[in-house]
């Protein structure tokens, strides 16, 4: 089947119609992801105002300015302390919670209740975030809020949730839990419901208890899926749901909700700080970039497989 | 009787796993289930019950006035309309790429397909970010132009990869024999790869509907002009910034009457915008496990 070695001509008569299919996507790459990386030139250059889209590229060097600038600015040490601690306790507390439903949801006998119990957990997921904010704002408000007017009935004081750094965290991470823990624990359903029936069996023929399957044989069956989770989590350690800190936040809050991403955009896209916008984007990208080929690599290792 | 008997026999330790079970699944549907619940009471309850504090779990004397106050602002149905042109121009635009872009890269004789899934990857791991981004959408014109929700988010990588790994799966003898009797590759996409990969593209298909519905960060960035905004910048005014423009057009007199429906027109606009998600995908549930599953075991 080898025969000689087909000539590039000859490779693209063969594979027109696939070259023709692809083209369309070809050029939204180009101008959409790939136009853009280009565009960062502007990290090191000074982007004069009114210049249009060619002035990304036609702007006087600065070499690096705009990162000297950001790094020996008050805010670079919080705004990376911000974004990786939001993601740390995402991680830490939203984490663990989708296998722990997904072992409950299994081992229930009543069938009909889990069944249930999975499709109105995983509601929350398609809610936008507008709305989720939305009712956490009204929920939480000191005046007219529903968890406030219990404190106030329980004779507490009410407390302003949404303006107070100390809460701003933990509404986040809570929220964001609430929201995917259901959709989140399909994928562990699905590996612990792949697990061989007859080894369930064997089990119990050796007198083990519901516990014991739970802890010997469950949690080792769904240990792979779960490292490749952790690892794909890791990946995105830095990738703040931008939206949601965006309308969870206001000045009141920066303290702890103030991270990268948002910066970005109040420099960028409302004081029209362009080029130092950029470069404290690319700095961002760049160790978005890092984690996600790191965490893959070890994903290659531990389980064999990589994502792409 | 057989279940109480077979209950009766557990040992101690399986019937209090079975009791840790059942609270800790009774609480996640709670937890879950209770802030709809509430949104929809309050939204449905008489106005002077929700001032006064009374409503916790179920509606309260039941009125509509408010529903009727919200949906005679016009502002509403122009964003909603909106909403509706981009989700379906969207979603349609969406798979049409995506199957565009899955079907050559998983085809295995294709001389590009490691260059073009490396060229199609790489944007997983590298983006220009927010600023280059925005000044190649404004600077090609689309700044309050609809196809600034459409264009930039025309398919997404990750939901690609697993159209791909879908079709991958398709059997390659399908495609030889078609290939023998003359079809040409846009043939085979439509009659082999799409219709053995439905499941597959029934969840893409609502994933992409519910981002092009929920899709918020665009429309801030690109459109200013409110007879262009969707549905979730309305929402935003309404439910986070506290806009009084519903009360103020319907002409509400009176501090009292404002105190009354203030929280109940949002909750009002909160169930109204949730009225299609939750419509929608129960429908597609079932191939939910399917989809999901594809995304994290290829390899």
């Amino acid at each position: 089947m080898t025969g000689k070695k087909k000539t590039l001509g000859q490779l693209i008569a063969r594979d027109k119609y696939l070259l023709l299919m692809f083209l369309p996507v070809f050029v939204y790459y180009i101008v959409f992801c790939y136009l853009p990386m280009a565009g960062l030139t502007m990290a090191f250059q000074n982007f004069r105002m009114g210049s249009g889209f060619a002035g990304v590229f036609t702007g006087e060097w600065v070499g690096l300015r705009w990162f000297t600038q950001f790094f020996s600015s008050v805010f670079a040490k919080r705004l990376i302390r911000n974004t990786f601690l939001l993601n740390f306790y995402s991680l830490i507390f939203g984490f663990p919670i989708p296998i722990l439903f997904a072992i409950c949801i299994t081992q229930m006998r009543q069938k009909g209740v889990a069944k249930v119990a999975q499709v109105t957990t995983y509601l929350p997921y398609f809610i936008s975030t507008v709305v989720v904010v939305g009712m956490m704002t009204n929920f939480l408000s000191p005046s007219s809020g529903i968890i406030n007017q219990i404190i106030k009935a329980c004779g507490g004081k009410p407390i302003n949730f949404m303006g107070n750094p100390k809460w701003f965290r933990r509404l986040y991470v809570i929220s964001g839990s609430w929201q995917s823990f259901g959709f989140n624990s399909i994928i562990f359903v699905a590996a612990i419901m792949g697990i061989d029936p007859s080894l369930y069996e064997s089990m119990k023929v050796d007198g083990a208890t519901r516990w014991q399957q739970i802890i010997h044989l469950i949690l080792p069956m769904i240990s792979n899926t779960i490292i490749l989770l952790l690892i794909m989590t890791l990946g995105n350690l830095l990738n703040v749901g931008f939206e949601k800190v965006y309308l969870m936040y206001s000045p009141a809050v920066y303290e702890t909700g103030d991270v990268i991403a948002t910066y970005v955009y109040r420099q960028g896209i409302e004081s029209k700080n362009f080029s130092y916008a950029s470069a404290v984007g690319l700095f961002y990208s760049a160790v978005g970039f890092v984690f996600v080929v790191a965490s893959n690599a070890l994903s290659r290792r531990m389980t064999g497989s990589s994502l792409w | 009787m057989k279940k109480l008997d077979s209950f009766r026999t557990q040992t101690l330790s399986d019937k209090l796993l079975d009791v840790i079970i059942w609270t800790l699944v009774l609480f996640a549907m709670v937890v879950t289930a209770y802030p709809f619940l509430y949104v929809v009471s309050v939204a449905f309850s008489d106005g002077a019950a929700v001032a006064r504090g009374d409503v916790f779990l179920f509606p309260v004397g039941l009125s509509l006035e408010t529903f009727k106050m919200v949906m005679e602002y016009d502002q509403l149905w122009v964003a909603y309309g909106n909403t509706i042109f981009y989700t379906i121009v969207g979603t349609i635009c969406n798979v049409v790429f995506t199957c565009l872009a899955a079907y050559p890269l998983s085809r295995k004789q294709f001389f590009l397909r490691r260059k073009l899934n490396f060229f199609v990857a790489f944007t997983m791991y590298f983006s220009g970010g927010l600023i280059p981004t925005y000044m190649v959408v404004t600077g090609m014109g689309l700044y309050n132009n609809r196809l600034a929700m459409v264009l930039p988010v025309l398919l997404s990588t990750y939901n690609m990869m697993i159209c791909r790994s879908a079709m991958e799966a398709v059997p390659e003898d399908l495609f030889e024999c078609a290939s023998l009797e003359g079809a040409n590759d846009f043939y085979m996409l439509v009659n082999i790869a799409i219709p053995l990969i439905k499941p597959t593209l029934a969840v893409l298909t609502l994933y992409y509907a519910v981002a092009r519905y929920n899709d918020f960060f665009n429309a801030m960035l690109y459109l200013g002009k409110a007879e262009l905004q969707p549905l979730q910048m309305f929402l935003r005014r309404i439910l986070i910034l506290s806009s009084a423009e519903i009360l103020q057009q319907a002409g509400t007199a009176g501090a009292a009457a404002a105190a009354q429906n203030t929280l109940k027109i949002r909750y009002v606009c909160i169930v109204l915008a949730a009225v299609p998600i939750f419509c929608i995908t129960p429908f597609v549930q079932k191939y939910l496990v399917a989809g999901t599953m594809l995304g994290a075991v290829k390899g």
